[in-house]
């Protein structure tokens, strides 16, 4: 199988700092891929780098479509990223409000990447939008309501219906759970969990949170100060970590 | 009578030289807004100054010009309009569209059809058709650039999920030769239908804004809808009191204190035809 995702050699710093150093990974397709570490590690910077929202200055991302053409992410055209962004592609932001329409209806903001690639039937757009809602355990009585009047765990799963619409193969996450609480964010990550093992996702997640990690991952990527310091099988790392960082933080993890 | 001390059109040649190329270009790329030096103009932005700055590029001594506000005639402000371009380039104007060669307007196209030779000038307030639904004026610049319009279409969505249609009443946004998104200027959506493929060339001024745009001649123009819930024109239930006309656009006048009213054609030049025909065939 042929990864869906490849980077290799990537570096980026902001002034003196390194946000990427020298990193190299690849996604393959239903494979979930968490990236922990400390804050300023430079994970968000990966996920910005990998997505092509930022340019890295050196080393290179590879997409493969489905029709197994490799293309590098960097020197697409803005029209051909904005398009493989909305079909095969999505991104889950940490903060619903940077994913959705504050002021466009749940049935809108999962409309929207519809219409977006073509969608011009009213009554088909609604109707996938009620089935997305179905799946993210929204009542679909509350197609019309404003995200506004959601919880921020409802939020969360509107955008995560919202990106997922379209059926990507492919898509980012940066910290999802994050600012929920904790019954919310476990039931967050089991929908998660679901949905990836029914669609056949690929996922790169961002987190800090190792338990998080440890439930939806299958490979886990420690970086810190721009490097990757530890990679592989979520439950080898968690269980036996090499690296002195990656056994800082599993040990600081609190058990329940 | 032309005033003294006025160059031919009010502007001078250079400004008018660079609107023409504005024009050409807007031509040229039909529905996209090409950025123009907009002049200080007699009177206030939000009168009319963009279509102003066209008509004076385009006009020539050999034109006819007519002026309608809301398609009347006689309104404060097409009678400025029309005496400010009578004084400043000495052509003559009419009330009549099918005598006109130019006809600068604000918010109507006339009934009676266009042909070709014939310029419409419209009077825009605000040319960017995603003002309301994106903030970002370089976010809107990217959205022409790459034609992804699938915003405009969450807006109709959503006024079809909140009243059952689609509750825009003018300013309906238009797809200009399938490319370019367009605002139409507020013009009633009844008068959508008119601009596609219309034998008469369509110019429009921003003055605020500073943008120009076109539709050349015969250029389909389609109004944004859904395949089930197509594009429709409104218009009052209603035949003209003046003319009978059940074909044009109404206007609603109240007439007393008691709740009276009466609908009468909002263009007059139109409206007072048909009296005439009316009275010669009594």
């Amino acid at each position: 199988m042929s990864a869906l995702l490849e980077a290799s050699g990537l570096a980026l710093r902001f002034g003196a700092v390194p946000a990427l150093d020298g990193v190299a990974l690849e996604i393959f397709p239903g494979e979930v891929v968490a990236i922990v570490g400390e804050s300023g590690s430079g994970k968000t910077t990966l996920l910005r780098v990998l997505s092509g929202m930022m340019r890295p200055e050196a080393g290179e991302v590879r997409y493969r479509d489905p029709e197994g053409g490799l293309h590098v992410v960097h020197e697409m055209g803005e029209a051909e990223l904005r398009r493989l962004h909305r079909t095969d592609w999505g991104f889950v932001h940490q903060n619903p409000r940077d994913g959705l329409r504050m002021r466009v209806s749940a049935g809108g903001n999962i409309g929207e990447r519809l219409m977006a690639v073509g969608a011009r039937h009213y009554g088909n757009i609604r109707a996938e939008a009620a089935e997305w809602l179905r799946r993210v355990e929204i009542d679909p009585a509350r197609i019309d309501d404003m995200p506004a009047l959601f919880s921020g765990g409802m939020q969360q799963r509107l955008q995560i219906a919202r990106t997922l619409v379209t059926r990507p193969r492919l898509v980012f996450m940066d910290e999802p759970t994050g600012g929920l609480d904790v019954s919310v964010q476990a039931k967050l990550l089991d929908m998660i969990r679901a949905l990836v093992a029914d669609l056949g996702l690929a996922v790169v997640i961002v987190t800090h949170d190792i338990a998080a990690a440890r439930l939806l991952a299958h490979r886990l990527l420690v970086m810190r100060r721009g490097q990757v310091v530890e990679q592989g099988l979520t439950d080898r790392v968690l269980d036996d970590p090499q690296h002195e960082y990656t056994q800082l933080l599993v040990a600081s993890v609190l058990a329940a | 009578m032309t005033a003294l001390g006025y160059n031919f059109g009010y502007l001078d040649e250079n400004t008018k030289r660079m609107i023409r190329r504005a024009l050409l270009k807007a031509v040229a790329v039909p529905g996209h807004q090409v950025p123009f030096g907009a002049r200080e103009m007699p009177l206030p932005y939000g009168w009319g100054t963009g279509g102003i700055a066209v008509t004076a590029s385009v006009i020539g001594a050999g034109d006819r010009l007519k002026v309608i506000d809301q398609g009347a005639d006689d309104t404060t402000n097409a009678v400025s309009i029309r005496h400010f371009f009578a004084k400043v380039t000495g052509v003559g104007t009419t009330e009549r569209t099918g005598e006109a060669t130019i006809i600068q307007t604000r918010h109507r196209i006339p009934e009676t059809r266009l042909r070709e030779g014939q310029i419409l000038v419209y009077q825009v307030p605000m040319p960017e058709p995603l003002f309301r639904l994106e903030p970002r004026v370089a976010e809107t610049k990217r959205m022409h650039a790459l034609a992804d319009y699938g915003l405009m279409h969450v807006k109709l969505y959503e006024d079809i999920a909140r009243h059952g249609h689609v509750a825009i009443s003018y300013n309906y946004p238009v797809l200009v030769g399938g490319r370019y998104l367009m605002s139409p200027s507020p013009i009633p959506a009844f008068d959508n239908p008119k601009m596609d493929r219309m034998p008469a060339l369509q110019l429009f001024g921003a003055g605020r804004e500073k943008r120009i745009y076109a539709v050349p001649p015969y250029t389909s123009v389609t109004s944004l809808d859904f395949e089930d819930h197509p594009f429709q024109p409104v218009r009052a239930d209603a035949p003209c009191a003046l003319c009978g006309s059940r074909e044009s656009y109404l206007d609603e006048v109240v007439v007393d204190d008691k709740g009276g009213r009466m609908f009468v054609c909002s263009d007059t030049d139109y409206c007072a035809t048909r009296q005439t025909q009316r009275e010669a065939a009594e």
